[in-house]
């Protein structure tokens, strides 16, 4: 295979993560990606291909200008939400394998704390949401957790999916939260806790909801072949693949409103990696909701689908569990950083520098997308 | 004494110019390709079916089956605040397509129950809602 094992992530960077930070999105984006940099032991200016995230964010003439690059030889947006990351991932492999950079940096800031970029606004100047825009925001179909609940409500009416194995997603990612100084919230969690929470869109409750939250992460990605003499040991990105969703644009209109775009792209990275969902040490899962964990254990072919409730049910995703998940706390309880957090994770538990939260022994694991309605990316990394 | 807030307006394209017109007048408008017949909700430049550009609006029966709904608890938005709690409901239409509106029963909906298109004349915009049968 042309790209598998032919890109590491050399770099990690992520600011303190909080709400209410004073810095825009901007400034969050180039200290995370100064952060980045000095993680790999190479000079900002030799960065040569930058993929830009977020809905606010820096453009290439930005880090061009901040960071001093003298030959950019790479930049592309890719407009997908929180599955953009991990799809970076892929683009930063083969630009890095194809020989076209030595490293690319992907770097992302937020910060949603101003009235105006709530999650009931930020979406509506999003143009991925223009259906939902023109024909159900008038109806009061707003924010994530409404366009979403409708699917949630479907796979509990036709699997026997329930409100505890929404909560056993919850609380395995703040039991992971607490051991991370990094997360925002500090607060244990029960199953009872989690059930008591408010509803919010039925059947989402507010501790099925990931958080609203500032900062900025960065991942700088390297050719192996040029990466011996960096600082960090190598953690290779083995299978890397994307997928959309039928009607990506609708939930509404979509044929099976269960389905995903990772459906389509994690046979296509298992395939790649060359390794199956048994040889998985540790998942970082991408979190807008519980329900969506749920969904993609089922994708990624832990578990059949219809069977990711049961699957998550019994603490299994929690560290010592039979699949260790969100071992920083995911959005649901670290920090809403579009997975790129999920990225730095996952590459830091391959390093064995997990702290508190390390998986034992942790050789293979993966990192996955979602992104605004459905689409989906699927990263497989290892220690080399 | 805060400004009353209003609820979101669609903005009509020329592609959907149409669509928003047939609720004005009381009908739910589905675009059909005038080649090969192919109905696609919501409207769309070209049908992906044949390709071709030419399209007809068709009216929709208003009959549908509850294919999923939600249940809001918070207002993302201040203008829904006085309508809370409110159920969205997703409709498998007759004709094939799904809609979206608002749900005017008291009880849950039911999935797969059979429903009527009511079409709301409110002052921000006309909006679809479905009823028990």
């Amino acid at each position: 295979m042309a790209i598998k094992d032919r890109a590491c992530v050399s770099g990690i960077g992520e600011t303190r993560y909080l709400r209410g930070s004073p810095s825009s999105a901007v400034e969050l984006q180039l200290e995370a990606s100064l952060l980045a940099a000095a993680d790999a032991g190479i000079a900002p200016h030799e960065i040569d291909g930058v993929i830009p995230i977020g809905v606010v964010s820096a453009i290439a003439e930005d880090f061009i200008e901040n960071l001093g690059i003298t030959d950019l030889r790479f930049s592309a947006l890719i407009p997908h939400g929180g599955a953009s990351p991990v799809m970076a991932l892929q683009s930063a492999a083969a630009l890095v394998a194809g020989g076209i950079c030595k490293h690319v940096l992907i770097a992302f800031g937020r910060n949603v704390s101003a009235a105006a970029n709530k999650a009931g606004a930020r979406i509506h100047q999003m143009p991925q949401f223009h259906y939902v825009t023109e024909y159900e925001y008038p109806l009061g179909n707003i924010a994530p957790a409404q366009i979403y609940a409708p699917m949630a409500m479907l796979h509990m009416q036709r699997y026997g999916t329930t409100v505890e194995h929404f909560g056993e997603v919850a609380v395995a990612c703040r039991e992971h939260a607490l051991l991370n100084d990094n997360a925002i919230m500090k607060k244990p969690m029960t199953l009872e806790d989690h059930r008591n929470s408010r509803l919010i869109a039925e059947p989402f409750r507010l501790f099925d909801c990931s958080l609203e939250s500032d900062g900025g992460a960065a991942v700088i990605v390297s050719a192996t072949e040029r990466a011996a003499d960096l600082r960090q040991p190598q953690v290779l990105i083995s299978g890397v693949a994307v997928g959309h969703p039928d009607s990506p644009a609708s939930i509404t209109q979509r044929p099976d409103m269960t389905s995903l775009g990772l459906g389509k792209a994690a046979p296509r990275a298992f395939a790649m990696a060359g390794v199956t969902p048994a040889d998985i040490d540790v998942a970082e899962i991408y979190d807008c909701f519980t329900y969506a964990v749920i969904r993609q254990l089922e994708d990624l072919g832990f578990c059949a689908k219809g069977e990711g409730g049961h699957f998550v049910a019994g603490g299994s995703l929690k560290l010592g569990g039979k699949l260790p998940t969100n071992t920083h706390g995911g959005l649901l309880s670290q920090a809403h950083i579009w997975g790129m957090n999920h990225i730095c994770e996952l590459v830091r538990q391959l390093r064995g520098s997990g702290g508190r939260a390390q998986v034992p022994d942790a050789n293979v694991g993966l990192v996955t997308g979602y992104g605004d309605m459905g689409d989906g990316a699927l990263a497989i990394m290892r220690r080399r | 004494m805060s400004e009353p807030v209003s609820k979101p307006v669609p903005v009509p394209s020329a592609l959907s110019a149409p669509y928003w017109e047939g609720l004005i007048a009381g009908e739910l408008r589905l675009q059909a390709c005038a080649d090969c017949g192919q109905l696609r909700h919501y409207p769309r430049l070209l049908c992906s079916h044949c390709y071709s550009r030419a399209h007809r609006w068709q009216v929709a029966s208003g009959h549908g089956r509850i294919h999923s709904y939600t249940v809001a608890h918070y207002a993302y938005h201040p203008a829904f605040a006085g309508e809370l709690p409110y159920t969205l409901v997703t409709v498998d239409l007759a004709e094939g397509p799904r809609a979206l509106g608002r749900w005017l029963g008291d009880a849950a909906p039911a999935f797969g129950a059979a429903v009527q298109l009511v079409i709301l004349h409110r002052e921000s915009s006309p909006a679809l809602a479905f009823t028990a049968v």
